[in-house]
C-alpha cells in the first residue's frame, strides 16, 4: 500500500535526513517508527503526504508515485491520509466543530452530511462536550482528541500520527493510544511516531527503528529498544 | 459538490476569520483607511489644481482693434471665420459705440479726458473682437490667422492692433506654468499612490503571514488553492469596502467644514482659494466612491492573493 523505495532526503547538499530507505506497508498495518530526535521519523512521514519532495527514490501511495501527481491529484491524496501532530496544528480562528467540519467541507461531504458526522467522531474520541469551544480553550489532551477527529472525519485508508502524545501527560497518552488503536481496528492504516517507550510497548504492534536516517531494525512485533 | 456550496464556504470563513481576527483587521483597516484618505486628497489637490489653472486660462484673450475705418460687414466677416478655427473657443464683438460707452464709463472720473473726448467730436475709438483659445499655447496660430486677414484684405489696413504680441510673454510662461504644474500633479500622484499601495500590500502581507501556519494545516488536509485562498480575499475585499466607506464618510464633514483639503500650508489656500472641494465632492461622488472604493477593494483582494501564495504548498 505505502512503499518508500530508496528514498534519500537531503537539504542543501547537507548531510542526508533520510538515507536510502526502503520500507513497505500493508494496508492494516498499525506500525510504530522510533528513534532518537534527528533520526528522520517526521521527514519519512511528511514525504508521504508530499509536504517535502525526497531527494533521490520514490513513494508510492498505491500505484502512484506521490510525487508525481498532479495538484488535484495531491489534494485527493491529502484527504485519504489523516494527519495528527505533536502541537495538533488546529485551525486557531475555527471552534471545534469548524476545524471537523473544514476537513469535511474540503473532502467535499454536503451540510447535512457535516452535521451528522462531526458529533458522531467527537463522541468518538470522547470531546462531543467541548463542540463549540475554541482550541485556546482546550487542553492539550482535549486538543489532540479534535486533531484526532479531524484525521479521521473522512475515513482516511491511513492515518499518520507523528509525536502524537509529546506533550501528553500519562493518562492522556493512554487514552490517545487506545483511541488510535481502536481506529487501527476499524481497518485505517495507522504509521505513528514515537520517543515514548510504554506507547510503543503498549501497541505491541510492528516496530521500526531508525537511526541518523536509516532503518536499523524492523521488528513484526517489536518492542522499544533504543 | 456544488460551486455555489464551496462559495458560500468560502465566503463565510472569509466573513468569519475577518471578525474573529479582530486586531490583524482593525490594523489592516487602519492602514488602507490612511492610503485611500491620501488617495482622495491627491484626487481633490488635482481637481483644484485643474480648476484654478482652468480659471487662470479663462483670463487670458487676446484682443484684435479695428481701425475707424473698418465696416461692420467686415468685422462680422473675421468674426465668422475666427469662430470657424478649431482652436477658438469664444468670440465676442464689441462695435465702436460700445468701445466708446465703455471708455467714458472707465474715466468718468477724469474730466480732462471726457472733455478732449468731446471736442473731437467723432468717435476715436474702432471695433473690437475678443478671442478665447481652447489652450493657452493656441494663441500663437490665432495671431498668425489674423495677420493673414490683414495680408488679404481688399480694403487696406483694417486691424490696429492685435494684443497677442503684447502679451505673448505673459502668455507663453502661463502656458509652461500651466504644462508643468499639469505634469508635476500627475508625477506626484503617481509617485503617492505607488508609496501607499506598497504600505497596504506589506500590512496584508503581514498579516497573512501571522496565519502562514493555519494555511500550512489547511494544505495538510487537501483544501485546494481556492478554498484556502478564497476567504482571504474575501477579508481583503472587506478591508477594502469598510476603509472606503470610512473615507468617504470622513471627508464630508471636513470638506463642509474646510473647503480647500489640499490647504496644507496658507499658500495652497490662497492658490486654491476659489475651488469649493465640498461642491466638487458632491458633484463628483459617483466618481470619487468608485474610485476609492474600487481603489480599495483591487488593493485588498490582490494583496490577498498575492500574499496568500507563498505559503500554498499543492
Amino acid at each position: 500500500m505505502i512503499y518508500y523505495d530508496k528514498v534519500t532526503k537531503q537539504y542543501n547538499g547537507g548531510a542526508p535526513v533520510v538515507h536510502e530507505v526502503t520500507l513497505g506497508i500493508e494496508p492494516g498495518e498499525f506500525v510504530s517508527i522510533v528513534g532518537h530526535s534527528g533520526a528522520g521519523k517526521t521527514t519519512l512521514l511528511k514525504l508521504l503526504f508530499a509536504e517535502i519532495k525526497p531527494t533521490e527514490g520514490s513513494v508510492y501511495f498505491g500505484s502512484n508515485d506521490v510525487h508525481t501527481l498532479s495538484s488535484n491529484e495531491l489534494l485527493k491524496l491529502r484527504r485519504n491520509i489523516g494527519t495528527v501532530f505533536q502541537d495538533f496544528r488546529l485551525l486557531p480562528t475555527k471552534n471545534v466543530y469548524e476545524n471537523i467540519a473544514f476537513a469535511m467541507e474540503v473532502a467535499g461531504h454536503s451540510d447535512d452530511d457535516i452535521q451528522a458526522d462531526v458529533p458522531h467522531v467527537l463522541d468518538l474520541v470522547g470531546i462531543s462536550d467541548k463542540i463549540w469551544s475554541f482550541p485556546r480553550e482546550l487542553s492539550g489532551g482535549e486538543q489532540q482528541r479534535v486533531a484526532i477527529a479531524r484525521a479521521i472525519v473522512n475515513q482516511p485508508d491511513v492515518l499518520i500520527a507523528d509525536e502524537p502524545t509529546g506533550n501528553l501527560d500519562p493518562i492522556n497518552t493512554h487514552d490517545v493510544v487506545e483511541i488510535l488503536k481502536k481506529i487501527n481496528d476499524l481497518g485505517t492504516t495507522v504509521l505513528l511516531t514515537t520517543h515514548n517507550r510504554s506507547v510503543v510497548d503498549s501497541v505491541g504492534r510492528r516496530v521500526v527503528t531508525m537511526d541518523q536516517g536509516r532503518v536499523i531494525r524492523d521488528d513484526a512485533h517489536g518492542k522499544y529498544t533504543l | 459538490m456544488n460551486k455555489w456550496t464551496n462559495t458560500k464556504r468560502v465566503a463565510r470563513y472569509g466573513l468569519i476569520g475577518f471578525i474573529r481576527n479582530g486586531f490583524v483587521s482593525f490594523s489592516a483597516i487602519l492602514v488602507m483607511t490612511i492610503t485611500l484618505f491620501v488617495i482622495a486628497n491627491i484626487l481633490l489637490s488635482h481637481a483644484a489644481l485643474n480648476s484654478t489653472l482652468q480659471q487662470l486660462v479663462n483670463q487670458v484673450d487676446v484682443t484684435v482693434y479695428f481701425t475707424t475705418e473698418t465696416s461692420e460687414g467686415e468685422v462680422s466677416d473675421i468674426k465668422r471665420a475666427l469662430e470657424a478655427l478649431p482652436e477658438v473657443a469664444l468670440v465676442s464683438y464689441t462695435s465702436r459705440e460700445q468701445a466708446l460707452m465703455d471708455f467714458r464709463e472707465r474715466h468718468k472720473a477724469d474730466q480732462l479726458i471726457l472733455q478732449g473726448l468731446d471736442e473731437l467730436g467723432e468717435n476715436p475709438l474702432g471695433a473690437s473682437l475678443s478671442v478665447r483659445a481652447k489652450e493657452t499655447s493656441q494663441y500663437e496660430s490665432i495671431a498668425k490667422f489674423l495677420d493673414t486677414v490683414e495680408i488679404n484684405s481688399t480694403s487696406g489696413v483694417i486691424i490696429e492692433k492685435v494684443n497677442f504680441h503684447q502679451n505673448k510673454a505673459a502668455i507663453d510662461r502661463l502656458t509652461d506654468i500651466i504644462a508643468t504644474s499639469r505634469e508635476n500633479s500627475i508625477a506626484r500622484f503617481l509617485l503617492f499612490a505607488l508609496a501607499t499601495l506598497v504600505i497596504v500590500f506589506i500590512t496584508i502581507r503581514f498579516a497573512i503571514y501571522t496565519a502562514r501556519e493555519e494555511i500550512g494545516v489547511m494544505n495538510i488536509v487537501g483544501a485546494s488553492r481556492w478554498y484556502v485562498r478564497g476567504p482571504f480575499v474575501i477579508a481583503g475585499a472587506l478591508y477594502g469596502v469598510i476603509s472606503g466607506l470610512i473615507v468617504l464618510m470622513l471627508l464630508y464633514p471636513i470638506l463642509l467644514f474646510r473647503p480647500v483639503l489640499v490647504g496644507l500650508d496658507a499658500t495652497s489656500e490662497i492658490l486654491f482659494g476659489d475651488f469649493d472641494a465640498f461642491q466638487y465632492f458632491t458633484d463628483s461622488f459617483p466618481l470619487l466612491f468608485l474610485t476609492i472604493m474600487g481603489t480599495g477593494i483591487v488593493l485588498g483582494v490582490l494583496s490577498s492573493f498575492f500574499a496568500v501564495r507563498r505559503y500554498l504548498n499543492v
